[in-house]
């Protein structure tokens, strides 16, 4: 008996133990600073309230979230639409070029969108060598450019769930709407819509917490004045200031934390769910 | 090999292990798998444990195995404990459900595993897999991989492969369950030869009581963690000790009834408007409830007997099914009890028509009381 | 059903916005000029010989392939161990343990990076690859966790019981029966360890101090100074270096399926 049941504890602790100093031990310590600093207080979190820097960057960060999700829901559902139909040859090339960016580091893909947004961009030169602008457009460290950048990183983590759940819909039951005078529109209204809408709210809410978190694109395409909240902490932690990095970091966690509860709760998503992370 | 006799044949002049299992014990979370089971197996002995699933038999091979720890009592082997001892250094042959061959191995390597493990050289494990592969029925494929044999042949290589290192005890588990009717039956035969050629212990753990029947030299029927029955097939097809037994192992009719007096190791009932006798283990007062099994294959319409023998029912037709081999009736007797009478079927036999009241008779013998 | 003109089209949209950024870095690598334009003037090998012929890269490149290895070396072996035994844990355990292992997917980045910097900076473990090996392990270890339990999920534990009633030890039957099996997992598991590590920087920008730059933290350093085409260089080169690891990683999902 004892062998069999102390095996397990001794194959799981070492990693438990590992993950405990390096990490678990670290990230609370350090939140617990946003409840602990100067004496056991919640006036931090108080604070925050009133806190205009935080109020406008917490906005910021919710409205990026909410375009991106938005942006990258109506660029990816067609995508998984047409890929769920397409034969095996063209579909494996188009999960290449969907996996590619996905697989390529953040700070690679938000360069490329620094070249091609930059003042001497792909952008800029070639509305300036079609005479259509004199001066180079202002187009990198804005929201536009955060936005655009955050679309085309987290498109993936939108297509794939969707797919994923468009793939296990029976492909009679469409054809079998047709069959009962459903146009393809009305079929795929009706029918295929309504099945897929786990997918979809896997995705979005994937997306929508993946957005809350984002650091690096931010950081380099973005605008001095349009803060994320991630961007908010680091700045702080630079500042020192850890009890406020600290209740930043609580808030920002009990977002994630929340959305991703809902996820568990909700039928369907769940399996749609463990299919989008990488 | 000097007179022919092969190493493993020659397992046979050691015979098999013993094998006493006392008051076995194993609770999962605290519920009971098995409660209580003793047994002594004898060394060289076919024994099947047989019982519905859940029952508990496979807990207990598991734990001959060394693969679950009992709860409370102990087992032996050529009566030495090995609770403790773990699985690897028991030195027991067991063929798994669904065979357990490693898919990455070769058949040869399948084979070769247990005598690489004890440190058998090459050029002799080379020997043994392909004595082990005769023995089996499969010569010549050492270089297969599982995936590519048929269930058959795969039940083989484990086989081979669960003596070839001369186990003096073979632990089976459902070897056949996956395999199809024909199949099993001719693999049912092989594994006798494969007993009578070994000469070592079996113990067998099986849910089809034909297979029990057919291969057993004796037969433990297990249910909810204890043996309700142990003997040898005939013995417990003729003499269930029990209603669980007498209708896991084969069909009977059940006959419930007062008892009204005892004749030397013979009870006298009233049961179903009629007065029937029974063999009863040991004496019934009368009055008390009772509760006779007799074998639908055992019953006869008493018309078509020349003489008569012990008990007599009167009984109406409800269901004719010609099945063949013999006819099945289902008939109701004066009280509501429901009875099966299976008829060998022949040209001459006169078929019973739905509605028929007809008399029942057969011998006291093949009465018992459950 | 088949795709319609309009969707096809809209779709071919999308993969293009989604290939675009990626091709377009690989030519500017190419590129001659000395300044980030496009399209460049002409094409030539210059700042992949700038890269080659800088020590600061190149240092951080060894630096980055070391920390990954290591990271692969902690996380692989201390992630299989514990997925082989997760499943055979009591129930509430099971969940509370791996909801420990496989936070660091969930939690945001700069909360766990702060965190680990924190703690770290009072152990004296910034600047050094030390510090930087242990925060990546901890990222790593979902990655080989989730890959080996797949694999897991697909062993029949019987065959492991067949080892030992054959006469195997514990040890000797994971290591002829169990790991063969599982093998494929393991080593996806473990190239997923190095692309995580590899490509990391959120805690490498607060790690790393002056002693451990990191390839991505020299990256990120040098685009806030100016953009020069020699990262350009770098990144194509991590992508043909990422897409060959995932290449291989396919490969041999591919053999373990079969």
């Amino acid at each position: 008996m004892t062998q069999a049941a102390s095996a397990p504890v001794l194959l799981v602790g070492p990693l438990l133990l590992f993950m405990a100093a390096f990490y678990a031990f670290p990230v609370l310590a350090m939140l617990a600073r946003s409840v602990t600093d100067p004496h056991p207080t919640l006036a931090n979190f108080a604070h925050l309230a009133g806190d205009g820097v935080f109020l406008h960057v917490f906005g910021t960060t919710l409205r990026t979230a909410f375009i991106v999700t938005a942006g990258t829901l109506f660029l990816g559902y067609p995508v998984a639409l047409a890929l769920s139909r397409m034969r095996p040859t063209a579909a494996t090339i188009t999960l290449v070029i969907v996996l590619l960016p996905f697989w390529t580091s953040v700070l690679v893909r938000s360069y490329a969108w620094m070249v091609l947004l930059g003042r001497r961009g792909l952008i800029n030169e070639a509305l300036r060598a079609l005479d259509l602008i004199d001066a180079p457009l202002r187009l990198l460290n804005t929201p536009l450019a955060v936005n655009l950048a955050m679309i085309h990183i987290l498109l993936p983590y939108m297509i794939l769930p969707i797919a994923s759940v468009l793939r296990q819909i029976d492909p009679s039951l469409p054809r079998a709407a047709a069959g009962m005078g459903a146009t393809p529109w009305g079929a795929f209204r009706q029918v295929v819509l309504p099945l897929s809408m786990p997918g979809a709210l896997a995705g979005t809410l994937l997306v929508f917490v993946l957005s809350l978190g984002f650091y690096i694109t931010p950081a380099l395409v973005g605008g001095p004045r349009d803060l994320m909240l991630s961007q908010l902490i680091a700045q702080q932690v630079d500042l020192l200031n850890w009890p406020y990095a600290a209740c930043l970091s609580v808030t920002l966690l009990a977002a994630t934390l929340v959305l991703l509860g809902a996820t568990q709760v909700l039928p369907g998503v769940r399996g749609a769910f463990r299919l989008g992370t990488r | 090999m000097d007179g022919g006799l092969s190493p493993i044949a020659a397992t046979r002049l050691g015979r098999g292990a013993s094998v006493s299992l006392v008051d076995l014990e194993k609770r999962f979370e605290g519920v009971g798998a098995v409660r209580g089971i003793s047994l002594e197996i004898a060394s060289g002995e076919f024994l099947t444990l047989l019982g519905p699933s859940g029952s508990g038999k496979t807990t207990t091979l598991m734990m001959i195995a060394g693969f679950e720890t009992p709860s409370g009592g102990d087992i032996a082997i050529d009566r030495a404990s090995v609770v403790g001892v773990p699985p690897h250094r028991r030195n027991i042959g067991m063929v798994f459900q669904n065979y357990a061959l490693f898919p990455h191995l070769t058949v040869a390597e399948n084979i070769a595993f247990p005598l690489k493990q004890r440190g058998v050289d090459r050029g002799t494990r080379a020997v043994r897999v392909k004595e082990a592969l005769a023995l089996v029925r499969l010569p010549g494929y050492e270089a297969r991989y599982p995936r590519q044999l048929s269930g058959g042949q795969q039940q083989r290589v484990a086989l081979a492969r669960a003596i070839v290192f001369q186990p003096r005890l073979l632990l089976m588990d459902e070897p056949l369950g996956a395999l199809d009717k024909q199949l099993r039956e001719s693999l049912q035969l092989e594994m006798r030869r494969l007993h009578a050629d070994l000469g070592i212990t079996f113990v067998y753990v099986t849910h089809d009581q034909e297979e029990a029947l057919t291969m057993s030299d004796r037969i433990a029927v297990v249910n909810e963690g204890r043996i309700a029955q142990l003997g040898a097939p005939e013995a417990l097809y003729d003499r269930p000790c029990d209603r669980f037994v007498a209708s896991f192992l084969g069909e009977s009719n059940f006959l419930t009834g007062t008892v009204r007096g005892m004749e030397t190791g013979v009870v006298v009932a009233e049961c179903a408007g009629a007065v029937l006798r029974g063999v009863a283990p040991q004496a019934l007062a009368a009055g008390a409830a009772v509760t006779l099994s007799t074998r639908p294959e055992r019953m006869r319409f008493a018309d078509a007997l020349p003489a008569a023998p012990g008990n007599r029912l009167r009984a109406t037709v409800t269901e004719a099914v010609f099945a063949g081999e013999r006819c099945r009736y289902l008939l109701r007797a004066e009280d509501g009890t429901m009875l099966v009478v299976k008829e060998p079927s022949s040209a001459t036999t006169r078929r019973r028509a739905v509605g028929e009241v007809a008399e029942l008779a057969w011998p006291v013998a093949d009465t018992v009381v459950v | 059903m088949r795709n319609r003109p309009p969707l096809l089209l809209l779709t071919s949209l999308v993969l293009l916005f989604l290939a675009l950024p990626i091709v377009l870095i690989a030519a500017v690598s190419f590129s001659s000029a000395a300044y980030l334009t496009f399209p460049p003037p002409a094409f030539g090998l210059r700042w992949y010989r700038a890269y080659l012929g800088s020590a600061d890269w190149l240092a951080s490149t060894w630096l980055s392939i070391g920390v990954a290895a290591a990271t692969v070396a902690l996380a692989t072996s201390l992630g299989t161990l514990a997925a082989l035994a997760l499943g055979r844990l009591p129930r509430a355990a099971r969940t509370a343990a791996a909801a420990l292992i496989l936070s660091p997917l969930i939690v945001p980045g700069i909360v766990v990076a702060i965190g680990i910097y924190y703690a770290f900076s009072r152990w004296g473990l910034i600047g050094s690859p030390v510090g930087l090996v242990l925060a990546h392990t901890c990222l790593a270890v979902p990655f080989v966790v989730t890959s080996v339990g797949a694999s897991l999920a697909n062993f029949d534990r019987r065959l492991e019981q067949a080892a030992r009633s054959l006469g195997a030890t514990p040890w000797g039957a994971f290591r002829q029966v169990t790991l063969p099996l599982i093998r494929p997992g393991v080593l996806v598991g473990a190239l997923f360890a190095f692309i995580t590590s590899f490509d990391e920087l959120i805690v490498a920008l607060f790690l790393s101090g002056s002693g451990a730059v990191t390839l991505p933290r020299r990256m990120w350093d040098d685009l806030r100074f100016a953009i020069d085409p020699t990262i350009a260089a770098v990144a194509t080169l991590t992508i043909a270096f990422t897409a060959l690891l995932l290449g291989g990683a396919h490969l041999l999902r591919q053999r373990a399926l079969r």
